[in-house]
């Protein structure tokens, strides 16, 4: 690892501040990803702004069927949160399987979406959920939030500070693990609401990242079962290959992955 | 056997300490004065090198010296070696390439080391590395063994044309292919056998002291042999004579074979340390253990089986291309020749076998031993032949194997061993009980109707231990004898030190070795010490490995305790005017038989040192050493059977069931002996089902982590049914055969025969990934 400075923010205009006088500063909030990047000397920020402690960011309310989640909370407080279990369990059970619990009790919710790692579990959760994606500046949409592998609509200096999404009716997420780094070789977030619509999101499988597979949406929203599902193709000229699952295998593990959530739901 | 005697189960004596964090391991060691080291190494699998220009890092903070391979080569340090001569069928020796330690002309892997720097810390020696500018002109790349044969490829070193090592042979060529030609049944398949990475916990490490006023080096290392490894730096690499070179393993966190070899950074650390004046110390990260620690296997044979109408094989013939990386690490050639093909008999009576080796130079990383060291190569080879045939016969595998096993003993095979003992039905029959081999259709119906596809695979595995009759492996290539050497020390009151040349990394022997004492005199094993692992406390000895510590180091002590108990009866007898015939030792005490006369353990022990009342002409003292030279290698053998459940929609492979009966002679601690089958089979499974070493076509190595190389965790594998039905080692004083490598040579083929069983397909390499159980399944249908 080179030479950094590490900064503890106590508020985001603090975290914005001290971002603005670094050189080549960014912003960490549990750095699941970002210290073993530095520790490969793959990264180099000049200073290293934490997030995590950021009261403002912490905690989840939940109102009626409305989430909040701030961007700080760790991967154990979604998984454990009681009053979010009982309006959409599918989350909690996503965020209690990234990682193991070291990296659940460091990690947070905020750092993976704003990460956007194509193997991330998250970004799936964000989309299928429809969730909105809240900054310091603005509130973008789930949908125009992840734009690419490790890219996203944040500008220079926007801090993630919250998501909020309505708990659908069903929801349910299915991770084929990769068997070396346990990311999701294939993850799908489903979720119907009560009028009916439905998402589903693919992580792990996308060249481009995570998305939403129009295909499967309209035939669940024709026939909500796994069934439904049977008869969509799956475009494996969209998804990545890599030593452990080329294309085609991914394509199955989309279908496999989306049946068993909705079965799950 | 007492409680802490010989088949005790005894807690691990050493465990206190490695479960407290208290192990002190190289990278703890710290003198005063210490530097540390940093190695440069390539980034390009094939290269020359132009220039290596260190100005601007000898001037970054903290950096005391930068050195480079045209330093080392002009200080006369010598070329790594490889240390069994093999031979090609032509008669002409195997083509050793030069592998220097700092390489000055070519480099030939990534990870191939080109310069060091010191530095007053890691961090500052890592930033003067980043600025050591070499200037590389790229050469082409060749990674695959099959392919570095062919015309026209990159040629790696100008001694190996077609980066051909030796083209070596075993058995009788004209009789296997007659056998072949006049067979009932051919069973013909290309068996893959997948290069591993061999991730111990702790990672390799060394920290070279030179000191000026004795011109005499330290050298603290992660070794498994540290008194071989004083030889060949001392005879080959011209570190430092014998006496003035001390090499001292402490505790080493796992070796797997890895941790035999003498590689490029501990010669390196001890020259720079006289170089620059300043004890260096280097410790692998765990990156350049992927790219740089030996790795296993990497075979590609083909086999045909020959059998008879009755299911009798008559011949077996093999052509093997083994890939040995960019240089020829120490045993590298021993691996798959007589660790490797005088294994292709396996428990089978077999009347003609000839195998072929190839041995071929590529841009990847040295491969060498790895847990079972050729003898999974040849089991995985042997029984998934087996399996395969037996489905070509319409047989089943347990009646194919029945038919064939060796039934009497001694048993000369056509390549080379001599079984001494073994009783294979046995194992097979132990282990098809436990696993309930024939309530399987009952659970395969069962899973069928949860959409799961349910396979039972078997592996009957023999293999080669004791390593080795020194004359025995001297006629067949080795550098060196391979005897151990033990000596026990009775202290003045009664307590006992034990120095064995055997070296534990893992394997328990501060426990197990004390075991023998405790059992031999009677005294609790916490007043026996076991000395190992530096070269100024422990004659020479020959390290562990081969799974020999038991079978040849423990047989070195029981010597070497014979001759202390007969000085001890000796001394009995006469402080209690007995004869020393009728003289027992019991409970700590030494008695004459048949009356209540007793001496005390320790007052004889006493009476050894005052030397006030020795019987006449007797030296002083109670100490007595020995070597151990065996007389044959053992041959531990077994069945495992696995049984698997498929998920026919992702392919992802459960194991819902693995039985191990095994046969490995007498048992000193039946605990440690589990442990070591557990671990074994653990890393077996760990081959059959995640791990692959994958390098891309240009030779970069994408497996160099933990998030793409997959280790085995407890969540992969079951609750393993484990159990011995022994039958003694003739060859040695204890009866023991080993235990080490077993579970990592036998499991295997059991789990890849159980996949196959349940997806219908035959064709599937290991490592078998999910996604491609889930191609071949599809395939099959």
């Amino acid at each position: 690892m080179y030479e950094t400075q590490y900064h503890r923010a106590s508020s985001v205009q603090d975290a914005v501040s001290r971002m603005e006088a670094a050189g080549e500063g960014k912003y960490v909030s549990g750095g699941m990803t970002l210290i073993p990047t530095m520790k490969q000397r793959l990264a180099a920020p000049s200073d290293l702004i934490d997030l995590r402690h950021i009261a403002e960011m912490q905690g989840i309310t939940v109102s009626g069927r409305s989430v909040r989640i701030g961007a700080a909370t760790t991967h154990y407080d979604v998984a454990s949160a009681a009053a979010l279990k009982a309006v959409c369990p599918a989350i909690c059970s996503l965020a209690s399987h990234i990682g193991d619990p070291h990296v659940r009790h460091m990690g947070t919710i905020g750092g993976s979406i704003a990460n956007n790692d194509p193997a991330a579990d998250y970004p799936a959760a964000m989309l299928a959920l429809g969730a909105t994606i809240v900054t310091n500046k603005r509130e973008i949409a789930a949908d125009d939030f992840f734009t690419g592998l490790f890219e996203t609509a944040l500008e220079d200096s926007e801090i993630v500070t919250a998501i909020s999404f309505e708990a659908p009716a069903k929801a349910a997420y299915q991770k084929f693990a990769n068997p070396a780094s346990r990311y999701a070789m294939t993850g799908v977030f489903v979720a119907r609401r009560d009028n009916g619509d439905v998402r589903v999101a693919v992580t792990g499988a996308g060249a481009n990242g995570v998305f939403r597979h129009g295909d499967m949406e309209a035939a669940l929203v024709a026939n909500w079962s796994p069934d439904a599902l049977s008869n969509v193709s799956v475009d494996a000229s969209e998804l990545l290959s890599d030593i452990h699952a080329d294309a085609a295998y991914r394509a199955n593990l989309v279908k496999v992955m989306a049946k068993r959530a909705v079965a799950a739901a | 056997m007492g409680v802490e005697g010989i088949g005790a189960r005894v807690a691990r004596k050493e465990d206190k300490r490695f479960l407290t964090g208290k192990g002190r391991y190289t990278d703890d060691m710290s003198v005063p004065g210490m530097k540390y080291a940093v190695f440069v190494r390539s980034p390009h699998a094939h290269a020359k090198i132009l220039k290596v220009d260190a100005s601007a890092a000898k001037d970054m903070p903290g950096v005391i010296d930068v050195l480079d391979g045209k330093q080392i080569l002009a200080d006369g340090i010598g070329n790594l070696i490889c240390g069994w001569m093999i031979h090609s069928k032509d008669g002409s020796p195997m083509k050793m390439g030069a592998w220097r330690p700092l390489a000055h002309e070519t480099v030939r892997y990534v990870g191939d080391a080109v310069a060091i720097v010191v530095a007053d810390s890691v961090a500052e020696a890592r930033d003067a590395a980043e600025a050591v500018v070499v200037d590389y002109q790229e050469l082409p790349v060749v990674i695959d063994a099959s392919k570095a044969l062919e015309a026209g490829q990159p040629q790696l070193h100008p001694e190996a044309p077609n980066n051909l090592i030796f083209d070596w042979q075993i058995g009788d060529e004209s009789e296997t292919d007659k056998a072949i030609a006049t067979a009932a049944h051919v069973t013909e398949v290309t068996i893959h056998n997948n290069r591993l990475s061999p991730n111990p916990m702790e990672p390799r490490a060394a920290l070279g002291i030179y000191d000026a006023g004795d011109d005499h080096y330290t050298c603290y290392t992660t070794s498994q042999n540290p008194h071989v490894a004083r030889l060949v730096m001392s005879a080959f690499y011209n570190v430092a004579p014998e006496n003035k070179l001390r090499v001292i393993a402490p505790d080493v966190g796992g070796g797997f074979g890895s941790k035999i070899y003498i590689y490029p950074e501990e010669i390196v650390c001890l020259w720079a340390s006289k170089r620059t004046g300043v004890p260096v110390k280097w410790t692998s990260d765990r990156t350049e253990a992927f790219l740089t620690d030996a790795h296993g296997r990497d075979h590609v044979s083909t086999v045909k089986m020959a059998f008879d109408a009755n299911n009798r094989i008559i011949g077996l013939k093999v052509d093997t291309i083994a890939n040995l990386g960019a240089y020829m690490s120490l045993f590298s050639s021993a691996v798959p020749t007589y660790l490797y093909a005088t294994l292709l008999s396996g428990q089978y009576d077999i009347p003609a076998i000839h195998a072929n080796v190839r041995t071929v130079y590529t841009n990847t990383a040295p491969v060498d031993a790895y847990r079972g060291a050729g003898r999974p190569e040849a089991t995985y080879l042997l029984e998934r032949t087996m399996e395969t045939a037996a489905r070509e016969l319409g047989v089943s595998p347990a009646e194919l194997r029945r038919v064939n096993f060796i039934r009497s003993f001694p048993h000369q095979t056509p390549v080379i061993m001599n079984y001494d003992a073994g009783d294979y039905e046995a194992s097979l029959n132990a282990a098809m009980q436990a696993a309930d081999w024939n309530g399987f259709a009952a659970r395969k119906a069962e899973a069928d109707r949860r959409g799961m596809k349910r396979g039972i695979g078997m592996s009957c595995y023999i293999e080669a231990c004791g390593i080795a009759p020194s004359a025995a492996v001297g006629s067949l290539g080795a550098g060196v004898g391979l005897w151990e050497s033990a000596e026990v020390r009775v202290n003045a009151v009664g307590t006992i030190e034990v120095l064995t040349g055997s070296h534990s990394h893992g394997q328990g022997h501060e426990t197990t070795f004390a075991q023998l004492v405790a059992d031999r005199f009677g005294v609790p094993i916490d007043s026996v010490n076991i000395v190992h692992g530096d070269t100024d406390k422990v004659q020479m000895g020959m390290g562990t490995y081969g799974s020999r510590s038991g079978a040849v180091g423990m047989s070195a002590v029981v010597k070497a305790l014979d001759k202390v108990e007969a000085k001890a009866k000796k001394i009995a007898a006469h402080l209690m005017e007995a004869d020393e015939s009728d003289i027992v030792i019991e409970n700590g005490e030494l008695k004459v038989a048949g009356t209540d006369k007793a001496v005390p353990w320790f007052q004889m022990a006493l009476a050894a040192y005052t030397a006030h009342n020795l019987p006449a002409g007797m030296e002083p003292g109670l100490k007595e050493g020995a070597f151990y030279d065996p007389a044959n290698f053992t041959f531990p053998a077994g069945c495992y059977i696995c049984e698997v459940e498929v998920d026919p929609d992702t392919g992802r492979t459960k194991i819902v069931q693995f039985v191990a009966a095994d046969d490995f002679g007498n048992i000193i601690n039946p605990m440690i002996v589990e442990g070591q089958v557990h671990g074994g089979i653990a890393q077996g499974i760990g081959q059959a089902l995640l791990e692959g070493v994958h390098y891309d076509p240009s030779g970069q190595l994408l497996t160099a982590s933990y998030m793409d190389y997959a280790m085995p965790r407890a969540d992969d594998l079951p609750s393993f049914q484990v159990s011995t039905s022994n039958t003694p080692c003739p060859n040695n004083p204890l009866g023991i055969k080993g235990c080490g490598e077993a579970g990592a040579i036998g499991s295997p083929p059991a789990l890849i025969n159980a996949i196959t069983d349940a997806i219908g397909n035959n064709a599937l390499t290991m490592p078998a990934t999910p996604q491609k159980v889930w191609a071949a399944a599809h395939a099959a249908k």
